[in-house]
C-alpha cells in the first residue's frame, strides 16, 4: 500500500502542476468524468488540496506515468498510424485541446493502480503478445481495443494470473508484482469478468460470489446466513434483485454477469477487468452495466473495459489503449478522438462505410410465419420475408427472437401456428424439413451450435452438403476439399490449411465458415442469429457486405441482432419483439435507434426509467 | 463506499424466498423418494416373507449396508469433484486380506492398530490414484480402472490360493461387526456418525464446498483460485482410506477372506451413489443420499435372496433402479430449470 498512498498524496500536486501550465482548463473537466473521479479519491487525496503546487515533485511523478505506456515500446507504430490530430501527444504543450482532455478525461494525477509494461507472451511459436503495455488509474474506465488476435485476451489472462508473461513487468500500486495463478490476482485486488460467465451452475448464487472466501464463524465453518446477508447487500448496491439462495443454473446471461460483478465488488477489487461484458446483453442491460461501471469508478476502482462496440467505449471510457498484432499502438484520452481514429489505429487502414446500396425491390415471399406461438416463450408471431430482402428481428435479449428463429428452423417445437417456406408448409420440429425447403440457419452460439470445433475447416464447410458430395455413400476427401476451398475463397476466410481444426480460426473467420456451410447448400432463405457477435470490426464489415450481397442475389435473409447500428445499416424492414410478441414494425426509412428501443422496452417503461 | 445504484428494488422480498423454498423442496423430495422406494420394498417383502423383518436379518442387512454406505461416502466425495474411483473394490479386497492376516497372525495386536493398518493400505492406494489424476493429469476413469486391476493383481499375488478363515482370528476382531445397541449394530451407529460428519464437512467447510465447485465447473474453479489439485488429491486419498477401513470391516463381517473379496464392488458403489442422487458429472448430490442409496441396493439384494429369487435378478434390478434414478433426476432438473426461468422472467430482471 505504501507507494499507492504516496501517489495519492502527490497526485493533487501533479494535477495542479498540469493546470498551472494549462490555465485554460483548470476546474472544468469533461462532464462525465468530472463527478466521479474527484469524489472518489478517498482519504489521502481529499486531505491535501493543491497548495504546494509549485514546489511539489509534480512533473517527475506525472510525466513518466503519462509516458510510460506509449513512448519507448512502440515508437514506430504510433508514428505511422496515427494522424496528427490524434492522441499521441497529450503532453505536448502545443495542443491545448488534447492536454485539456488529458486532464479532464482521467484526472491525470489520479494514482496509477496498475500497469503492465512491455510484456510479451508466446505460446510455442505463436507470439500472442509482443510488446503490450497498459496503465490504469484509480477512478477511470479504460478501454482496451484491437482486432481479434491483437493480444487483448492474452493481456487479460496475464492480469488474471492465468498466464505468466515471458518478459516485462506488472506493477500493482507501483510495486513490481508477480501473479502466481488466479489466486494471486485475486489477492492483488484484480477481478476479471470474463466474456462467458464462469459460474458454478449447481451452487447457490451466494456461494458463487464467495467461493473460496466464504465468511466463517467459529471452527472455520461457513457462515451461511452472513453470506446471504452480504450477497443481498451487494445486490442492493447494484440495484438488482437476485435471490442469493437460488442455484446459478437458469440465470440469464445478464444476471450471471451481475453475479460476476458482485463477486468483484465483494473482493473489494481495485482493478476490474471486463472482457466484452456487453456482447450478450440487451440495451437495457448494457445501460445497467454502465451505471455499475460509473459507480465502481466513483468508488475509485479502475475498470479495464474491452469491447468491440466502439460506441460503448466512447460512452463510458475516459482513456483508451489500442493494440494491434500483439503490440501497444497508443494510449490516449478518448475526448477528441473519433471512431474513425480508433478504427484506423486498430486495423492500420481506413474502414469503408457500408455500401448502403439499394438492393432493388424484393421479390416473391419466401418465408411466412403465421401466428406462431410457443407457450410462455412467444405468442402470435406473424411475418413474411421476401426474396432479396433483409428483415431484422430486434428486441431485448430474452424477448423471444432467437426462439422464434429456432422454431422456424425446427430445432424447437411450437404449440400453434404455421411456417411456410418456398410455398410449402413446414413440418414442425424437423430441421431436415427446413433444410430441404431451402432454409439455412446460422445460430447465435457458433462454438456450440454452429461448428464442430474439433473437426477441420473443410469438414465443417462440407457438413451441410454431404448428400451432394458423396458417391456411393462415401465422401471423398478430395471432393470435400475442393468444395470447401471454393467457398473459403468466395467468403475470403483467412486460414492456414483447410485441414486445420476450425477452433484455430478467429471468431470472425469461424463465422464465415458457418456461413459457407449454409451457402454451400444454395439456400433460398437464410436465418442469421447475431451474425457479428464477438467479431472484430474488419471482419464485421466483411460479414455485413456478404449479407448485403446475398440479399442482392435474391436470398431472403432473416437477421436477429442486438446491435442497433447493424440492424439499421442492413435491414430493409425491422420487426421489434417485446416479451414474446411483435411490438412494432419499421421500414428502414422510419427506423431509428430511439424508435426501436422505445418499442423494445415499451414506451411506458421507458418513461419510468 | 456507498455508491448505491437505482435502489428501487428492495432485496429479500417474497419472490426470492419462495424460489429458495422450491429448490429446498426438490432436494428433499430427491432423498425422500429413495426412502419411499425403500419403505415400499421392505413392506412388500415383509408381507411375503415375514422372517425378513427378524432382528437378525435386519442386523445383517444393516451391517452389510454399512460397509457399502461407507464406500459410498468415499465415492461420493470423489464423484462430486467430477471424478470417479473405480479402485475401491480392489482396495477393499487388499485391505481385507492384509488386515485379516495381521489380525490372525499377531493375536495380541490391539484393534485400533489393525484399523490403522487398513487405513494406511487404503490411503496409500488413494494417494497413488490422486497423484496420477492431479499431477499426471490422467482422467480418473482411466487411472482408477488401471489401479483396479493392478491392486487386484497384487492382492492375488499376495494371497495366492490361500485364505484367512474365521477360526484363526482372536474373537474380538469378529465381534466388531456383531455388537449391537438396542438391536442396532454398533457398527451402523459409528458409520452413521461418520457419514453425518462427512455430510457436515461437505456442507459447511470451504474445502468441502470447493469440491462441489470443482465438479460443477472446473474452469471456473481454476479461475476462482481454488487449489484444485490439492482438493482432488484429498478426495482420492479419503476415498482410498475409507475403502481401507471398509476392508477391515469386511474381514470382520465375513470372516473368510480370499483374493476375490470385494470384486465388482466398485460398480455397485457407483450405482448406489447415483441412485442416491449424486450427479455422475459432479457438482451436486449429498453423502446422505448416497448412503440411503447404498442401503436401498443392499436391502433389495437381501430381500431377493430372502424371497428365493435368483441373484441374477439382483443386478438387473439394480440396473433398472439406476435408470429410474437418472430419469427422475433429469425430469426434476428440467422442471426446476423451467420454473426458475419462469420466475426470473416474471420478475422481468
Amino acid at each position: 500500500m505504501g507507494p499507492g498512498e504516496e501517489d495519492g498524496h502527490r497526485s493533487p500536486g501533479a494535477d495542479a502542476g498540469a493546470d498551472a501550465g494549462e490555465p485554460g482548463s483548470p476546474a472544468e473537466p469533461a462532464p462525465d468524468s468530472a463527478a466521479p473521479a474527484p469524489v472518489s479519491r478517498s482519504a489521502p487525496a481529499g486531505t491535501s488540496p493543491p497548495e504546494p503546487a509549485g514546489t511539489s515533485p509534480a512533473a517527475p511523478v506525472d510525466t513518466p506515468s503519462m509516458d510510460s505506456p506509449g513512448t519507448p515500446p512502440a515508437p514506430a507504430a504510433p508514428v505511422n498510424t496515427t494522424s496528427p490530430d490524434s492522441p499521441n501527444t497529450p503532453d505536448s504543450p502545443n495542443t491545448p485541446d488534447s492536454t485539456a482532455t488529458a486532464d479532464a478525461g482521467t484526472d491525470a494525477g489520479a494514482p496509477v493502480v496498475l500497469s503492465l509494461e512491455h510484456v510479451s507472451k508466446s505460446f510455442g511459436a505463436v507470439r500472442a503478445v509482443i510488446d503490450g503495455s497498459i496503465e490504469l488509474r484509480a477512478g477511470e474506465a479504460h478501454a482496451l481495443v484491437g482486432e481479434n488476435g491483437a493480444g487483448k485476451s492474452t493481456m487479460v489472462k496475464i492480469l488474471a494470473g492465468v498466464h505468466q508473461p515471458d518478459s516485462g513487468t506488472l506493477l500493482v500500486n507501483g510495486q513490481p508484482t508477480e501473479l502466481h495463478g488466479p489466486a494471486g490476482a485475486i489477492g492483488a485486488g484484480i477481478a476479471i469478468i470474463y466474456q462467458e460467465p464462469t459460474l458454478f451452475p449447481d451452487l447457490s448464487v451466494a456461494e458463487n460470489i464467495f467461493m473460496g472466501r466464504q465468511p466463517l464463524r467459529r471452527g472455520r465453518r461457513i457462515d451461511g446466513r452472513e453470506m446471504t446477508t452480504e450477497a443481498d447487500a451487494l445486490f442492493a448496491r447494484l440495484g438488482v434483485r437476485i435471490d442469493p439462495g437460488r442455484i446459478a443454473r437458469g440465470l440469464s446471461i445478464a444476471d450471471q454477469q451481475v453475479v460476476e460483478i458482485a463477486k468483484a465488488l465483494s473482493l473489494n477489487a481495485r482493478v476490474i477487468v471486463m472482457d466484452e461484458p456487453t456482447a450478450a446483453l440487451s440495451a437495457v442491460e448494457v445501460a445497467r452495466l454502465f451505471d455499475v461501471i460509473a459507480a465502481l469508478r466513483a468508488d475509485g476502482a479502475a475498470v479495464l473495459f474491452i469491447s468491440h462496440r466502439l460506441e460503448e467505449v466512447f460512452e463510458i471510457c475516459q482513456r483508451v489503449t489500442v493494440m494491434r498484432d500483439g503490440r501497444h499502438v497508443l494510449t490516449s484520452p478518448l475526448a477528441g478522438l473519433t471512431t474513425g481514429d480508433l478504427v484506423r489505429a486498430m486495423v492500420g487502414r481506413d474502414m469503408p462505410e457500408r455500401v448502403a446500396g439499394e438492393r432493388g425491390a424484393p421479390g416473391a415471399v419466401q418465408l411466412t410465419a403465421q401466428r406462431l406461438t410457443r407457450e410462455g416463450v412467444f405468442t402470435d408471431v406473424s411475418f413474411e420475408v421476401r426474396a432479396g430482402e433483409i428483415v431484422a428481428l430486434a428486441g431485448l435479449v430474452g424477448a423471444g427472437r432467437s426462439e422464434v428463429a429456432r422454431a422456424i428452423f425446427g430445432i424447437d417445437r411450437y404449440d400453434a401456428g404455421t411456417v411456410t417456406a418456398g410455398g410449402r408448409q413446414l413440418r414442425k420440429g424437423s430441421p431436415t424439413a427446413a433444410m430441404t425447403a431451402g432454409i439455412g440457419f446460422v445460430p447465435e452460439d457458433r462454438r456450440q451450435q454452429g461448428l464442430v470445433m474439433e473437426m477441420s475447416i473443410q469438414q465443417n464447410v462440407a457438413l451441410a452438403s454431404l448428400a451432394t458430395l458423396r458417391k456411393a455413400g462415401i465422401i471423398r476427401a478430395s471432393a470435400e476439399r475442393s468444395f470447401a476451398a471454393d467457398w473459403a475463397v468466395r467468403l475470403s476466410v483467412k486460414y492456414g490449411r483447410l485441414t486445420d481444426p476450425v477452433s484455430m480460426l478467429s471468431g470472425g473467420n469461424q463465422q464465415k465458415v458457418v456461413l459457407a456451410k449454409w451457402l454451400g447448400r444454395r439456400p433460398s432463405i437464410l436465418i442469421v442469429d447475431e451474425p457479428t457477435r464477438g467479431i472484430d470490426v474488419g471482419t464485421k464489415a466483411d460479414v455485413h457486405n456478404l449479407l448485403d450481397r446475398l440479399a442482392g442475389e435474391g436470398i431472403a435473409v432473416l437477421m436477429i441482432s442486438s446491435e442497433l447500428p447493424e440492424v439499421l445499416r442492413l435491414a430493409d424492414r425491422i420487426l421489434v419483439m417485446r416479451e414474446g410478441r411483435l411490438a412494432a414494425e419499421f421500414t428502414q426509412a422510419e427506423a431509428s435507434e430511439e424508435s426501436i428501443m422505445a418499442a423494445a422496452t415499451g414506451q411506458l417503461e421507458a418513461q419510468e426509467r | 463506499m456507498t455508491a448505491t445504484l437505482a435502489p428501487h428494488r428492495e432485496p429479500g422480498s417474497p419472490a426470492p424466498a419462495s424460489s429458495r423454498r422450491l429448490a429446498d423442496r426438490v432436494f428433499r423430495i430427491r432423498e425422500f423418494g429413495i426412502v419411499a422406494v425403500l419403505v415400499v420394498f421392505v413392506a412388500v417383502t415383509a408381507s411375503i416373507q415375514s422372517r425378513f423383518l427378524s432382528s437378525t436379518n435386519i442386523q445383517f442387512i444393516l451391517v452389510d449396508a454399512t460397509i457399502f454406505a461407507l464406500l459410498a461416502l468415499g465415492e461420493t466425495i470423489v464423484v462430486i469433484s467430477r471424478n470417479v474411483d473405480l479402485s475401491v473394490g480392489s482396495v477393499l479386497g487388499l485391505s481385507a486380506f492384509l488386515t485379516a492376516r495381521l489380525a490372525s497372525n499377531t493375536h495380541g495386536l490391539p484393534l485400533p492398530l489393525v484399523f490403522l493398518a487398513g487405513i494406511g493400505i487404503g490411503l496409500l492406494c488413494g494417494i497413488v490414484n490422486g497423484l496420477m489424476v492431479t499431477i499426471g493429469r490422467v482422467p480418473s476413469l482411466v487411472v482408477t480402472l488401471a489401479t483396479l486391476y493392478i491392486i487386484r493383481g497384487a492382492d492375488v499375488l499376495i494371497v495366492g490360493g490361500g485364505q484367512v478363515v474365521p477360526s484363526s482370528y482372536y474373537p474380538s476382531f469378529l465381534t466388531i461387526s456383531k455388537a449391537t445397541v438396542a438391536g442396532i449394530p454398533d457398527l451402523a451407529i459409528v458409520v452413521a456418525v461418520v457419514i453425518a460428519g462427512g455430510a457436515y464437512w461437505l456442507r459447511t467447510y470451504r474445502s468441502g464446498r470447493e469440491l462441489y465447485a470443482i465438479g460443477s465447473n472446473p474452469d471456473a474453479a481454476r479461475l476462482a483460485g481454488i487449489p484444485m489439485g490439492r482438493r482432488v488429491f484429498t478426495a482420492f486419498a479419503l476415498s482410498g482410506a475409507i475403502a481401507g477401513v471398509a476392508g477391515v470391516l469386511w474381514a470382520s463381517r465375513y470372516g473368510t477372506v480370499d483374493s476375490t473379496a470385494g470384486t465388482s464392488y466398485e460398480l455397485q458403489v457407483v450405482a448406489a451413489v447415483v441412485v442416491g442422487g449424486v450427479a455422475i458429472f459432479g457438482g451436486s448430490g449429498s453423502v446422505v443420499g448416497a448412503a440411503i442409496g447404498a442401503l436401498l441396493l443392499q436391502t433389495i439384494n437381501s430381500a431377493l435372496y430372502g424371497l428365493g429369487v435368483s441373484p441374477n435378478w439382483d443386478q438387473a434390478i439394480a440396473g433398472f433402479l439406476l435408470i429410474l434414478a437418472i430419469v427422475l433426476d433429469r425430469l426434476i432438473s428440467l422442471r426446476l430449470t423451467a420454473s426458475l426461468r419462469r420466475r426470473s422472467a416474471r420478475r422481468g430482471a
